[in-house]
């Protein structure tokens, strides 16, 4: 019997009821990613992405289709335990960056750590992460004073705080111009080839995707080609 | 850079003396939560300074209210106590004691008292309402100055005409009145003849005989003050009066002062349970305002904290934190508030009212404004909760 994949994902669908109409975001995916891959996720608007990126967060439960990480089934979890794994399962980085604008850099850091339960100590091997991303001098400033790229690290660092088993990235270069896209692509790379830290990231840019060990694309719900 | 395991090994030796530092680690995250509790108010502080400042208002209504009537009805009994009587004999059909009745007792019914045992002196009144907190006295002056011990005028003096007038210098502050100057009352015009110190009887004054006929009450009193010759047997003497005229409320001085309480004043304590409910919706839906527009700006950052694990509880606390913040600085911003109305009163209306810090409504306020507006957070902070993570990060 062969050992199962950090990621397993198993005839996955998701349906969204919008107004009178079924909008199948999902079309029975399978998906396996190894504990430290690094593996972009490809594929037009509409494709399933960003679906695909909130079941794995569990941000939201699939329609049908099981999906297991480390072992552990998301299919079947309640509100309360998809909540509890986003804690430490989890650390998602987005286009956006979504940092809370009224806490400083740091305190957006802390306040993750605090809700995993870690505390809200950044400990001294967590200073060094912070002084690879570039914003150790830069971790009292509110988000409004910082660059898109700065805000993107900033955004990574909290990510990483509670050293999830998984980090998901939704487009996190798409924000950003090309000197600081190449810098967050080649820190995630770091992050995964360093830390061992298991990546998933969403993207439309094909050289964005050439920094995974590999690349999978969507289309239509439906996982078409690996590579 | 470090590696995975120097990472995972530093933080489980930073694990095995995480039980030592507990007390500190929890002192910090309260501080951090304190920290978001304040940021996120500072981050529209307009909004946030209305929302305090309703809540002051609503708090300020309230301890306003309740100063305003215990210091009234306190310099009521102040001025009662001034009188130097022991005992007071009020007309029959008064519906309480605090009532004027409106079938005032003959003033014969004085020199009827006056033959009674331990009785010393006796001296009937007349009360005749004017507006809001304001009445007119009619006092034989000789007898009152032999029970009370007289004014003490500080311009003027006593009556000598007819429609000569003495009032109070709180009084004659607030109406700007002097020795002279002509008032009309009962459309009667009366001229100022003496300003006295508070504290006896009455605020406005005139000659007994004079305003029953400008009443059309000739021969009548409202009440009959009565001093006695051993004041500490004054409740065996009302005793004995009771049961010689039973149809009359008779109290000692002491009883009847203690009775000017706003819990005593059926009409004062319903109004100050109206203005309570009413403080209390202006400060639920103002709450309920901010912290629902707050939720709806924040749709946001609550998906952010949901997507990193924050549970529903947190995100409730979060709000109900924010609401306490204000309902606390409103609060301590409504006692200031009511120094203001304090000093508005004593320069602008100080015949007419007398407002007292009352202490023992301070807590009492303040929880009032706190649960009308943690109640006021409630419905924003349930909308928070149950806020789908996915929906709210795609909020613009």
């Amino acid at each position: 019997m062969s050992e199962m994949p950090f990621i397993q994902v198993r005839q996955l669908t998701k349906t969204y009821r919008v107004g009178d109409v079924d909008v199948h975001a999902l079309r029975g995916m399978d998906l396996d990613v190894a504990k430290g891959e690094f593996i972009a996720v490809v594929g037009s608007s509409g494709s399933g992405k960003s679906t695909l990126f909130n079941i794995l967060g569990g941000l939201t439960p699939p329609s049908t289709g099981s999906i297991h990480i480390g072992g552990k089934d998301l299919s079947h979890m309640t509100n309360a335990e998809r909540t509890n794994m986003r804690k430490n399962t989890v650390g998602f980085v987005f286009q956006k960056y979504n940092l809370l604008p009224t806490l400083s850099a740091e305190d957006n850091i802390k306040i993750v750590k605090y809700i995993g339960g870690n505390g809200t100590d950044l400990d001294s091997p967590f200073q060094d992460v912070l002084h690879l991303l570039g914003i150790a001098e830069r971790l009292k400033h509110k988000p409004r004073a910082l660059s898109g790229g700065q805000q993107q690290r900033v955004a990574i660092a909290r990510a990483i705080v509670n050293r999830p088993a998984i980090l998901l990235a939704d487009e996190p270069t798409g924000n950003l111009d090309s000197q600081n896209s190449m810098a967050v692509l080649k820190l995630l790379k770091d992050l995964n080839e360093r830390l061992g830290q298991t990546i998933l990231m969403i993207t439309h840019d094909e050289e964005a995707a050439s920094y995974a060990h590999r690349k999978v694309h969507m289309k239509d719900g439906q996982l078409v080609r690996t590579a | 850079m470090p590696s995975m395991g120097v990472f995972r090994n530093e933080n489980a030796a930073a694990h095995s003396s995480r039980d030592t530092q507990q007390q500190e680690k929890c002192s910090r995250i309260s501080i951090l939560l304190t920290k978001l509790t304040f940021a996120n108010r500072a981050h529209r502080p307009v909004r946030t300074l209305l929302s305090i400042l309703a809540i002051a208002v609503e708090v300020t209504m309230i301890l306003t209210l309740v100063g305003v009537s215990n210091g009234t009805l306190h310099e009521s009994a102040r001025r009662a106590r001034g009188s130097g009587a022991d005992i007071l004999v009020r007309a029959p059909g008064a519906s309480s004691a605090l009532t004027l009745s409106s079938s005032p007792m003959s003033d014969k019914f004085v020199n009827i008292l006056r033959q009674e045992p331990h009785i010393v002196l006796a001296t009937g009144t007349m009360v005749q309402p004017l507006e809001l907190f304001d009445t007119i006295t009619g006092i034989d002056l000789d007898q009152f100055t032999r029970m009370s011990g007289g004014f003490r005028f500080t311009q003027g003096g006593p009556p000598v005409n007819d429609m000569d007038m003495i009032v109070d210098e709180p009084y004659a502050r607030e109406k700007h009145l002097r020795v002279g100057s002509i008032v009309t009352l009962l459309t009667q015009k009366w001229t100022i003849s003496g300003i006295y110190e508070p504290g006896k009887l009455a605020r406005i004054c005139v000659k007994l005989p004079v305003l029953q006929r400008v009443t059309g009450n000739p021969g009548r009193l409202s009440q009959v003050y009565l001093k006695v010759d051993d004041s500490g047997k004054a409740q065996s003497i009302v005793d004995a009066l009771r049961k010689t005229y039973p149809e009359y409320p008779i109290y000692t001085m002491e009883y009847y002062t203690s009775l000017l309480q706003v819990s005593s004043v059926g009409l004062l304590r319903n109004f100050t349970y109206v203005v309570i409910g009413v403080a209390m919706i202006v400060g639920f839906i103002v709450v309920f305002m901010a912290m629902y527009t707050a939720v709806l700006e924040r749709t946001r950052e609550i998906g952010i904290l949901k997507a990193v694990g924050s549970s529903s509880g947190m995100i409730l606390s979060m709000l109900l934190r924010e609401t306490l913040l204000l309902a606390v600085i409103g609060t301590i911003v409504g006692i200031l508030l009511t120094y203001v109305t304090q000093w508005l009163i004593v320069h602008f209306a100080p015949g007419g009212m007398t407002q007292e810090t009352v202490y023992a409504w301070w807590p009492i306020t303040g929880a009032i404004a706190i649960v009308g507006s943690l109640a006021g957070a409630i419905v924003p902070g349930l909308k928070a909760v149950r806020q789908d993570a996915t929906e709210a990060l795609s909020y613009e």
